[in-house]
């Protein structure tokens, strides 16, 4: 088979009901669909194997725990690794705190980088060029991490719920990507509503945010998953427990196995059982953390591909 | 002035952006000078002597050098190698699977663990391959193999870290080739379904060569990022056992400079991942520009 048999003169007037033509698959195309096939549910096992592990080992009773009888499906089913790990005060307060980190840093940044945006999507602004060069070397040059560490000590930010917020309130890249689609409407729009006297902070609010809404929600798809799953953040400025993220009370529980922690919630069980049922712990954590992530999983996939185009934009 | 008062709304839009961008990102860029210096908190960043090229002649002549510079190099570098070709034939198959339900479940599962957070990966990990109860060396004794301390040999953490990557990435990365390949004019391949082309030539010489662009920005793009491993993973799974092969640069910064106040090393460190990343990205532009017309900025 050579190259130039696709590239047949023909190609472009020909348009053809292409089962027609293929009433009968050729023994290489049924290897070439048996291969397809194979590879997708490959893929699926490895992927979707450690999650239904975890889901299981989290329903299942001790004993068959201890016995190493879980493999694929729970086994001897039973609540009461969920009942210890929802006890836990300091679960909630940690869910509480990246609640809290995800919602205002969310809104805090879309609202920023549209502010942002928008200014520089302005043909007629006379410092545009000039601002897009202000915002766009950053991307290439920063302090690096010493000294914004110092930056954010020494103002005060250290343990407070603001460090998990200010230091990231626009991210760059972000502010491109909503430039271009404030560049995608057209002029007259804004034209019209300037003869009818309305000004740039109406116009901002009131024409384009509406009209570039889908974009917005990609935007904010990613400014939410990343506050979400912020860690390294909370390493470095929240000392404090009681402002701790998920991430770090996870971190504690699933990497460090932190004894303490384990025996708060384990109360006056025998050691055997306890390290069982810390096993449990970990695994029930994990669950309880990625499940809203799960459930909201759905709604925001019909926008993957959207954010991958917009992320393909050239900045 | 005239300007000013006829772009009073927008300059007043963007006044809070640019506070945040003085105070967070241009404040602490002159703090780089702190790897110049011989800092002690207190002094501020402009306090403390010049110490000329101290911290970077003193890394550069430490036992960990060579080893942090082929840790971050490697650990960039092999999920590359054996990830990167995996989100291509993946799009390849959810592109010919007609079956509308089994293509979604496919994508929805494989999407799934690049919306995992990091610890959690980290976490499944260490818990999965943990000696005493985890599933790997269960499964390994069940088969009458030997169990593996795996998170304490140094030797294993590039495979742990390598996988684990491409579990994570592989699905999500596939996206963008579905969309190349969505693209195609499918009257090339009407055409080639008349000149009886197999399903293997068709990728071969029609898929392939019409996804081609998309497969090099994207190699040239990752050759750029080589040498920044992202921090977290890299924290999260190592310990003293695996600092041999585990340890990178941006790790090493965080254990001097945060951990041990080593301010000025710390920030010396820092600086020199940045100008390799810096002159790396900058090379791979210009290529990128010479070879497609297209460039990254």
């Amino acid at each position: 088979m050579k190259k130039s048999m696709l590239e047949s003169p023909h190609r472009s007037y020909v348009k053809i009901n292409s089962d027609t033509f293929t009433p009968k698959k050729s023994l290489s195309d049924r290897t070439f669909y048996g291969l397809i096939y194979v590879m997708t549910i490959v893929a699926i096992i490895v992927t979707f194997y450690p999650f239904l592990y975890v889901l299981s080992i989290s329903f299942s009773s001790v004993e068959a725990i201890d016995q190493q009888k879980v493999i694929l499906f729970p086994v001897g089913f039973t609540l009461s690794g969920y009942k210890m790990v929802l006890q836990y005060q300091e679960l909630w307060v940690s869910f509480y705190n990246t609640l809290w980190y995800t919602v205002v840093g969310t809104v805090l940044n879309i609202l920023f980088t549209c502010l942002a945006a928008f200014p520089l999507s302005r043909p007629r602004f006379f410092l545009r060029r000039k601002l897009n060069f202000f915002i766009a070397f950053t991307m290439y040059f920063s302090g690096g991490l010493i000294p914004v560490y110092m930056l954010i000590t020494s103002l005060g930010l250290y343990n407070t719920r603001w460090a998990m917020v200010l230091p990231v309130l626009v991210i760059t890249f972000n502010v491109m990507i909503c430039r271009s689609a404030f560049e995608g409407i057209p002029n007259e729009i804004f034209e019209s509503a300037n003869i009818d006297g309305a000004n740039d902070i109406t116009m901002l609010f009131k024409l384009a945010i509406p009209i570039i809404k889908p974009t917005l929600a990609v935007l904010t798809l990613y400014y939410a998953v990343y506050h979400w799953n912020n860690f390294f953040s909370a390493l470095l400025y929240l000392g404090q427990q009681d402002l701790q993220p998920l991430q770090m009370f996870l971190r504690r529980v699933l990497i460090m196995a932190s004894p303490e922690v384990m025996q708060k919630m384990g109360g006056s069980m025998s050691t055997s059982a306890l390290a069982v049922s810390t096993l449990q712990v970990r695994y029930v954590s994990i669950v309880v953390s990625i499940l809203p992530i799960v459930t909201i999983y759905p709604f925001i996939q019909r926008y993957f591909v959207k954010g991958i185009t917009l992320g393909a934009v050239k900045g | 002035m005239k300007l000013v008062k006829r772009d009073k709304y927008l300059l007043i839009m963007f006044a809070p952006v640019f506070v945040y961008y003085v105070i967070f990102m241009y404040i602490p860029m002159p703090g780089v000078l702190i790897a110049f210096k011989n800092f002690t908190p207190g002094h501020g960043i402009f306090g403390g002597d010049w110490v000329g090229l101290q911290w970077f002649a003193q890394f550069v002549h430490s036992i960990y050098f060579w080893r942090l510079l082929r840790n971050t190099f490697l650990l960039a570098f092999l999920p590359l190698l054996f990830g990167f070709g995996i989100p291509i034939l993946f799009a390849v198959c959810i592109v010919e699977i007609k079956n509308q339900v089994f293509k979604r479940f496919a994508q929805t599962i494989t999407y799934l663990p690049h919306f995992i957070s990091t610890v959690v990966v980290a976490g499944m990990l260490i818990n999965f391959l943990s000696p005493a109860d985890g599933i790997v060396n269960t499964l390994l004794a069940r088969f009458g193999f030997e169990k593996v301390n795996f998170m304490m040999e140094a030797g294993w953490f590039r495979t742990i870290f390598t996988s684990s990557e491409i579990w994570q990435s592989f699905g999500f990365s596939s996206i963008i080739y579905i969309a190349a390949i969505m693209s195609i004019d499918p009257e090339m391949y009407d055409s080639g379904k008349i000149d009886g082309v197999s399903k293997f030539q068709e990728l071969w010489h029609l898929t392939l060569p019409s996804i081609k662009p998309t497969i090099v920005i994207l190699l040239l793009l990752s050759l750029g990022g080589i040498m920044s491993v992202g921090f977290e993973k890299v924290y999260l799974l190592y310990n003293g056992a695996t600092y041999e092969t585990a340890d990178v640069l941006s790790t090493y910064v965080y254990r001097m400079g945060i951990e041990g106040q080593n301010y000025g090393f710390a920030t010396a460190v820092g600086l020199f991942n940045s100008i390799i990343t810096f002159v790396l990205v900058f090379t791979v532009n210009r290529i990128t520009r010479r070879m497609t017309n297209m460039s990254l900025w």
